[in-house]
């Protein structure tokens, strides 16, 4: 009986063990910066389409956040993390980790300019949105496989 | 003495038979009279078919930026499992490009897939998606693309091994699979619905990533943007019928939002091949997108 429940707890700790491991590996970590990228970019549609008020606070979390994620993003591509974790990566990044890099910098500057002269209306965060959208597609359209 | 006569009779069969191939497939052109009917072209009509079918993609030359997205000088690379092509210049440059062809000379090459010297065009060029096309709205591209900046550039010509380079052979790729019926059937559809049809199944063709080929290089069209590997290399292109619990969960107004700015409903954002056809999506009038949006809403789940 003791054995047993040594033996059970030994197996969660290992399980749990390599859930924490996972979490910190660079494919993981790379996934929730993107999720936070999302959720920001959710927040300033949700103001640029009129479906919340605007709210600065609101919009200048959004854009701290992707500034953030674009400073630190590009660190999370170590050579080894090519593959595993269901990752979307495209070979193509560590082929051209300069210009992937450089992505990433358009898309820190583009929500810094606007976090600096922060949008005051519906239609600025619209504005505003519609560049840094285009700084994700033009990423995503080389760097990333959809699986 | 039997023998003889046997195999004598089977040359004349197989004589018969490449030719009788060789008639029914050869390159077709529409009767002249059809253009007659396209009138003046509508040049603002012309710059929405020229977005709605993406004919800058594939024809402005390799990494043109914004900028240069109008000349469409050719020269970009097209792999394929039967080779590579390059896109040809079809700026109006009279030398180098179209400038030359008559409306009735581009047309068959939009729906015959048939080139102005009546050879087969491979249909890497989707005329068996163009096909559907009007005579006015293909009319009124012509004109618009005649108003374009003339490009000079001569690019490589495909790239195919045997026996992908007979275009002869392409007349029987043709009669399996060139045709204007409708990709589905689709009761009660309304405007709206018919409207998205004509544009994903016409000028739009959705369908030549979004459906999966066959060993051929032919559309499964039980299969309907049911999604495949994609044509391009790596990855998959996505299924966008309306299956529950993955596409079929958007709403209408979410694929019209993607098609306008390229985030989806939980604010990822477009990649790939899609991300010139979202820009190009963004250029249409907002009902177009609509209409596209309600189609994808209507086609049978796969």
């Amino acid at each position: 009986m003791k054995f047993r429940t040594l033996a059970v707890a030994a197996a969660l700790a290992v399980i749990g063990a390599g859930v924490v491991a996972a979490a910190d590996e660079p494919q993981v970590v790379r996934q929730g910066m993107m999720k936070k990228m999302g959720g920001a970019a959710g927040a300033l549609a949700g103001i640029a389409k009129g479906e919340k008020p605007y709210d600065a606070e609101i919009v200048k979390a959004s854009l701290s956040t992707m500034v953030e994620v674009a400073k630190t993003f590009p660190d999370q591509f170590p050579a080894g993390s090519e593959t595993g974790h269901e990752t979307e990566a495209s070979p193509k990044i560590w082929e051209a980790m300069d210009d992937f890099k450089a992505h990433a910098a358009k898309l820190g500057a583009d929500a810094g300019a606007a976090l600096a002269d922060l949008p005051a209306d519906q239609a600025a965060v619209g504005a505003a949105l519609k560049t840094i959208g285009a700084d994700c597609g033009g990423c995503h359209e080389v760097y990333r496989i959809k699986k | 003495m039997a023998l003889r006569k046997f195999l004598g009779g089977i040359v004349l069969l197989a004589a018969a038979g490449a030719g009788a191939f060789y008639f029914i497939t050869a390159p077709q052109r529409l009767p002249a009279e059809t253009w007659a009917s396209a009138g003046e072209p509508d040049l603002a009509n012309g710059e929405r078919i020229f977005n709605a079918g993406g004919c800058a993609s594939c024809h402005a030359a390799p990494g043109a930026g914004e900028a240069e997205r109008l000349v469409l000088a050719g020269g970009l690379a097209l792999k394929s499992p039967f080779g590579t092509f390059h896109a040809p210049n079809i700026s109006p440059d009279e030398t180098a490009g179209i400038g030359g062809w008559t409306l009735a000379e581009f047309g068959d090459a939009m729906k015959r897939g048939t080139g102005r010297r009546g050879e087969h065009l491979y249909p890497a060029f989707p005329y068996a998606s163009y096909a559907r096309m009007t005579v006015k709205d293909i009319g009124d591209l012509y004109g618009y693309l005649k108003t374009l900046p003339k490009s000079a550039s001569v690019p490589p010509g495909h790239d195919l091994p045997f026996p992908f380079n007979m275009r002869l052979l392409l007349g029987g790729w043709k009669f399996l699979y060139l045709n204007e019926a409708p990709r589905v059937t689709l009761a009660d559809a309304d405007e709206t619905v018919k409207h998205g049809q004509y544009l994903a199944e016409g000028p739009g063709h959705c369908g030549e990533c979004h459906t999966p080929r066959d060993v051929l290089g032919g559309l499964k069209t039980d299969q309907w943007l049911a999604g495949g590997p994609n044509p391009e290399g790596e990855g998959r292109i996505p299924d966008i019928t309306p299956v529950e619990g993955k596409f079929g969960d958007w709403s209408a107004g979410d694929i019209a939002g993607y098609l306008e700015t390229g985030f989806t409903p939980d604010f990822d954002s477009v990649g790939g091949a899609m991300v010139a056809v979202q820009k190009n999506m963004a250029r249409l009038p907002k009902e177009d997108r609509e209409a596209i949006a309600a189609y994808l809403k209507a086609v049978p789940a796969r």
